[in-house]
């Protein structure tokens, strides 16, 4: 019944781009792309409790990926490559960082992505000696649109298949104690880094797929932070560990934001901030285990 | 060459060593990783420009006005907005990740606050800007003002926190917080402590890095990132390995920028950072 519901709620979503205006369409791409973003960055953060920053670390790493090499080969070739990268790179990153307690790893990734920022505008500067790059592909708003709806549905997909299975409950033990964890067999180095390399694959897929819609690539707008913290605010928004819990937070989040970036364009991060605030102190679980924290209190209530 | 490379290192290194003394006091002492203090500093340079620009008060009087204003600020920071945070955390990991979000949010408030008043654009002030010969190197007077407010600020820091019965307590709570109650220690009041003292310090940074450097309301997570590089080399609450690691920064970043790329300095930083946390994430003057 939730599978012929889902799938119902895919199909619909596959034809609403014949439906809508442009500005509509740009609407849907956005909301989906986060949607795919928060999904993705629950896979390995929702459980685990590893607040990862380094989303767009690996996003503007797929957006580059195909800022660089869309004239060199396909496209479809190009996406492979942008996933194997961000795969590659995290599993790197993965190697050496998930070691670390809690806060380190969580400064360790933002740190990593203003290094990589860092690094590629030098590069681009002192060797290629151009900042921006174009590109030119002849990828509609539309096929964009129902790309990424993929890649979301497919996220969402494998959350649920990770959820039922062995790596699931694994996540799930270390995110509770990691000590226990240890102790009940689990291997934690190879449980994390599983986790965290196919997350990133997400990410970075989902940097090169939106990648076409800019056009023009330079560093500061594709390692813009704000997508990092939007990320972690709407997975936790809507319950990170839960597999609705990133949808329900990033669509009313993303058009929220989209509302007030336009209406009140210098007055933003101070929503944004009070938002997080109010997320962190009233409902630090998300907002599906409020809603049935308020729910077993009325059947209690009753009884 | 070299001795300018490494006095204008000493002086930069300096102001970075009293950026981050504050930010290792709040995280080692209160467990709150505070990631708004870029953003403290800032409105505290913004509060000295002010000071001088709007109403004439010399700098260096500001920043003995400033200083009080962070520490009680922090205080009510730490009563009103940590420590139901403490409370509900339990253990360590899900402190640091509660703190984190919540200072993330409170780092949007402050920087959007600083954009509506301030606005987007570089600020300075000129004051106390001749040259001083120092080893035939020539200094900006107000940069050695600010390396002496890090020598004095630091050094007395380290006195008390070593010397006095207050900064025993201190130390017993950034130890073990768990036993510190045993022997009488109120943790509550002492971590607020600790909190208001390290807000005081980022004031004290802030006002002495308004003192000679062009800044704007945008700067504040530079701040942030450059302290947290310093703090964790210098091992976490650790103020002699915090001020010793400032200093090393300071110097590495000059050496970048003379040697290789100025473009190069914020990399190197992080570069650094992530090889620290890889290969000693207790500090290098740390132990286990």
């Amino acid at each position: 019944m939730k599978i012929a519901l889902s799938l119902a709620a895919l199909v619909a979503l596959a034809l609403a781009p014949f439906g809508v205006s442009d500005y509509g369409l740009g609407l849907l791409i956005g909301a989906v792309t986060y949607v795919t973003l928060a999904s993705g960055w629950a896979v390995f953060s929702g459980h685990t409790r590893y607040v990862s920053l380094a989303t767009v670390a690996f996003y503007g790493t797929g957006a580059y990926t195909v800022a660089v090499l869309n004239e060199a080969m396909p496209y479809w070739l190009v996406l492979i490559v942008a996933g194997l990268i961000g795969a590659a790179i995290a599993l790197v990153v993965g190697l050496s960082t998930l070691r670390l307690a809690g806060v380190y790893f969580v400064i360790f990734t933002f740190g990593l992505s203003e290094l990589v920022r860092q690094l590629i505008t030098w590069y681009e500067v002192n060797v290629t000696g151009t900042l921006g790059r174009y590109i030119f592909l002849d990828v509609s708003a539309r096929e964009i649109y129902w790309q990424m709806l993929a890649l979301g549905a497919a996220t969402i997909a494998l959350t649920a298949w990770i959820q039922r299975h062995r790596l699931g409950l694994a996540l799930r033990v270390i995110g509770d104690d990691e000590v226990v964890a240890a102790h009940s067999g689990i291997p934690l180095a190879r449980t994390k880094l599983t986790a965290f390399v196919l997350s990133a694959t997400i990410l970075t897929l989902a940097g090169a797929i939106a990648s076409p819609r800019w056009v023009y690539v330079e560093p500061s707008i594709v390692f813009n932070p704000t997508v990092s913290f939007l990320t972690v605010i709407m997975a936790l928004l809507g319950g990170a560990n839960r597999l609705w819990g990133p949808v329900l937070g990033a669509v009313p989040l993303f058009l929220a934001f989209e509302w007030l970036s336009a209406r009140f364009p210098d007055t933003y991060p101070i929503f944004l901030g009070l938002l997080f605030i109010l997320v962190v102190f009233a409902l630090p679980d998300g907002i599906l285990a409020g809603l049935e924290r308020l729910k077993t209190r009325k059947t209690e209530d009753r009884a | 060459m070299l001795v300018t490379t490494l006095i204008l290192g000493l002086v930069l290194g300096g102001t970075y060593a009293l950026l981050a003394l504050g930010l290792t006091l709040q995280y080692g002492i209160s467990r709150i990783m505070n990631l708004a203090y870029g953003e403290f500093t800032l409105v505290s340079a913004f509060a000295l420009v002010a000071l001088f620009k709007g109403a004439g008060v010399p700098p260096l009087l500001a920043i003995v006005l400033i200083a009080p204003l962070g520490y009680a600020v922090g205080w009510i920071l730490y009563a009103v907005m940590m420590r139901p945070l403490v409370a509900r955390a339990g253990d360590a990991g899900r402190l640091d990740v509660a703190s984190i979000l919540a200072t993330f949010g409170l780092m949007f408030l402050i920087q959007g606050g600083l954009l509506v008043t301030f606005g987007a654009d570089f600020t300075s002030i000129t004051y106390l800007d001749q040259g001083v010969n120092v080893l035939g190197v020539p200094v900006a007077l107000n940069r050695l003002i600010a390396f002496a407010i890090c020598v004095v600020a630091g050094g007395g820091l380290v006195l008390a926190l070593g010397r006095t019965r207050w900064g025993l307590a201190l130390r017993a709570v950034a130890q073990t917080p768990g036993s510190a109650p045993l022997v009488g220690i109120d943790v509550n009041r002492v971590a607020r402590q600790g909190f208001a003292l390290g807000t005081a310090l980022a004031a004290i940074a802030g006002a002495s890095i308004a003192m000679h450097q062009t800044f704007s309301a945008t700067d504040g997570v530079v701040f942030t990132m450059k302290a947290l590089v310093i703090v964790i080399m210098g091992g976490v609450g650790n103020v002699a390995g915090t001020l010793i690691a400032g200093l090393a920064l300071g110097l590495v970043e000059t050496f970048v920028a003379t040697a290789i790329d100025p473009g190069l300095t914020l990399a190197a930083t992080f570069a650094i950072f992530l090889v620290v946390l890889l290969w000693r994430p207790q500090g290098l003057f740390g132990r286990r």
